[in-house]
């Protein structure tokens, strides 16, 4: 079939030149409007990498150039591996490390926790189902700034300031992601959970046998939001970690360009190349799940 | 293989809805089944009820003297063939057949043979690893029989299994169930409304209407024999022609001709024929003016006015049709009499 429609469409384009340069000019412009949008997206980028290649006093003397330097591996050790603060123990690694459990930390926690509050109102016989449902609807109209301080001294309390525990378990209650999977959990069909009672599935082996591998590209889609929402967390973690060595990558960039010692210039080359290390790993989390996300949307085996 | 004693079951809904009236009925070891009635006539109730998966608000169920009314639908012991198949779209079909054996705790190697079984009595020999996703309708189906039939159990329950299947495929099928239940022996409960099914697979049927059940019998009692007007609306295609007649001592009248005696009839009635009763015969005293002439190949339908009354007639290809009004008669004894109030049979 594919055949056969190229063929004709060569045949069109053969026999109609004029129409084919009509198509061409906009198909220019398209690109135009597209390569545009793209410089306009990616030159900040561009520029922030170029600063991390030049010496620090070349960015305060001359700005943003089109001079690539020779500091990028120098940087790269000290973005890395070079403690800085006053403890010495958040190097980049470290970090990156703490950005990665709060990433997905945050992200599992949100979608098991919502998948299973979705399971309960979808499934179960509950009085107040709906009730429930609404009420945990409702707290997205209460961000985690609005509640702020009482979430911090429930943390503070339970004796939870700068642990993993502190920066994950507070937020992973998720009213988006339990909206989702009750959205999606009502779109299977009640013939398969009949199935399964009938195949002697009790809830639990439903949930894990049937329900979670049906999900699994829905999964991805909010593995892809809640990783990318988590990973940029500042408030939370500003507020929650005051050791160094707990300090994520988007919290501690901002602490190198304010550490200035009596008449230093700031490590803009360190602090820099850390901005763009931070930027890699939401990118590839974006680029991986997504194949899987639009297959799930295109192929659906329900 | 069981019998099923049903006693007085019955469904309402919270709502107040009373989707089964009380019911009660038994089904033999072996015997097939078929409950058959227009949508909503609570059929498909009475058999998730059995199944387990509806409520039983008042009533007895009995599957082989247990009483199983509360009991979970894993521990009654039946299989169930749903109409969309209900597969577990992301395991392969051995999977799917193998999963009620699976949450049994059967062994592994017990699992592995019962399914290479089913699949080779079911023909799935070659799909056992494909997704359903990649099987036609009448694969999926097969794959859906396989998973009720690889666990052996003492009861079968089809909620309409072939109506998403297209005609020819459909006829297939509706063989390949009946030879398989014949050589199995299992006791089935088959749910459709399609009453050509009932007919060719039943041992007995089922036929019910509005709640409640109309008439249980042979496909023979109740094609010939119908107990209601509805029965003999519902069963049949064409339907029975049902005609208003009136009664004089004994001997009842439709169109100013005697059409049959009984001795206890009295007053107005319907009478019941069948389209295939009613026979062209050059001395009959009725006169069929055809309106329509339906060519079905093996035989044709004739519909027509006898007096002001529509009817429907049967004629084999090879029978002569005059123009103009057509002389019938009836065959002897093969008029159905109800009363017209309640249109219950006389």
């Amino acid at each position: 079939m594919s055949d056969a429609n190229t063929a004709a469409m060569a045949a069109a384009t053969l026999t109609q030149p004029a129409k084919r340069r009509r198509i061409k000019a906009a198909t220019l412009f398209d690109h135009a409007v597209l390569i545009l949008g793209a410089l306009f997206m990616i030159v900040p980028l561009v520029m922030v990498f170029q600063m991390t290649t030049v010496p620090d006093v070349e960015i305060i003397k001359t700005g943003p150039s089109f001079v690539i330097g020779d500091q990028l591996d120098e940087n790269f050790r000290k973005a890395m591996f070079e403690a800085s603060g006053f403890s010495g123990e958040n190097s980049g690694t470290n970090m990156l490390v703490n950005s990665f459990i709060l990433g997905i930390g945050f992200a599992v926690g949100k979608i098991v926790i919502g998948m299973m509050a979705a399971y309960a109102i979808v499934y179960f016989r509950l009085r107040f189902a709906t009730l429930a449902f609404w009420m945990i609807f409702t707290t997205l109209l209460l961000p985690l700034e609005v509640r702020i301080l009482p979430s911090y001294e429930v943390v503070q309390r339970l004796g939870m300031l700068n642990t993993y525990q502190g920066l994950i378990i507070p937020l992973i209650a998720s009213a988006t992601a339990t909206f989702f999977f009750r959205q999606y959990f009502r779109s299977v069909p009640e013939e398969l959970v009949e199935a399964a009672r009938i195949d002697g599935a009790g809830p639990v082996k439903f949930f894990v046998d049937i329900l979670v591998p049906l999900s699994k590209t829905m999964i991805a889609a909010m593995f892809i939001i809640m990783f990318v929402y988590g990973w940029n967390q500042y408030l939370w973690p500003t507020m929650i970690t005051t050791e160094e060595d707990m300090f994520t990558l988007v919290r501690g960039i901002k602490q190198i360009t304010q550490v200035m010692e009596g008449n230093r210039i700031p490590e803009y080359g360190r602090a820099n190349l850390l901005a763009i290390i931070a930027i890699i790993p939401p990118v590839f989390v974006v680029i991986f799940f997504q194949s899987w996300f639009v297959k799930g949307l295109t192929e659906s085996d329900k | 293989m069981a019998q099923v004693h049903l006693n007085g079951l019955n469904k309402v809904y919270p709502n107040g809805f009373e989707a089964l009236k009380p019911s009660s009925f038994h089904i033999e070891d072996g015997e097939f089944v078929v409950l058959v009635g227009p949508s909503g006539c609570g059929k498909s109730t009475l058999l998730r009820m059995v199944a387990g998966l509806e409520e039983i608000t008042a009533g007895e169920l009995k599957i082989d003297d247990r009483l199983v009314n509360d009991t979970d639908p894993a521990d009654r012991d039946i299989a169930m063939v749903f109409q969309n198949y209900a597969l577990y779209p992301h395991m392969s079909v051995r999977k799917n057949i193998a999963y009620g054996l699976q949450n049994r705790k059967v062994g592994k190697a017990e699992i592995a043979q019962k399914v290479a079984e089913a699949a080779a009595m079911l023909n799935l020999g070659d799909y056992l690893d494909r997704k359903p996703s990649q099987l036609s309708g009448g694969q999926r189906q097969r794959v859906a029989m396989g998973r009720a039939i690889v666990r052996d159990p003492a009861l079968f329950l089809f909620d309409e299994p072939l109506s998403n299947l297209d005609a020819k495929l459909r006829n297939q099928m509706r063989i390949e169930i009946k030879a398989l239940q014949r050589r199995l022996g299992v006791t089935s409960i088959y749910v459709t409304h399609d009453q050509v099914e009932a007919m060719t697979m039943a041992d007995r049927i089922i036929v019910m209407n509005a709640g409640r059940i109309e008439q249980i019998g042979t496909p023979e009692d109740v094609y010939h024999r119908p107990a209601s007007t509805f029965v003999a609306s519902f069963m049949g295609a064409p339907p029975m022609n049902l005609l208003p007649a009136m009664a004089n001592k004994g001997v009842v009248e439709f169109a100013g001709t005697e059409v049959h005696r009984h001795e206890a009839v009295e007053g107005p009635l319907v009478f019941g024929v069948r389209p295939e009763d009613i026979i062209p015969d050059a001395l009959g005293e009725m006169l069929l003016h055809v309106d329509i002439v339906e060519e079905l190949g093996a035989h044709r339908l004739l519909h027509g006015k006898i007096g002001a009354e529509q009817v429907t007639m049967h004629v084999g290809k090879d029978t002569e049709i005059a123009s103009g009004p057509l002389p019938v008669s009836l065959k002897p004894d093969a008029v159905s009499l109800f009363d017209r109030a309640t249109g219950a049979r006389l």
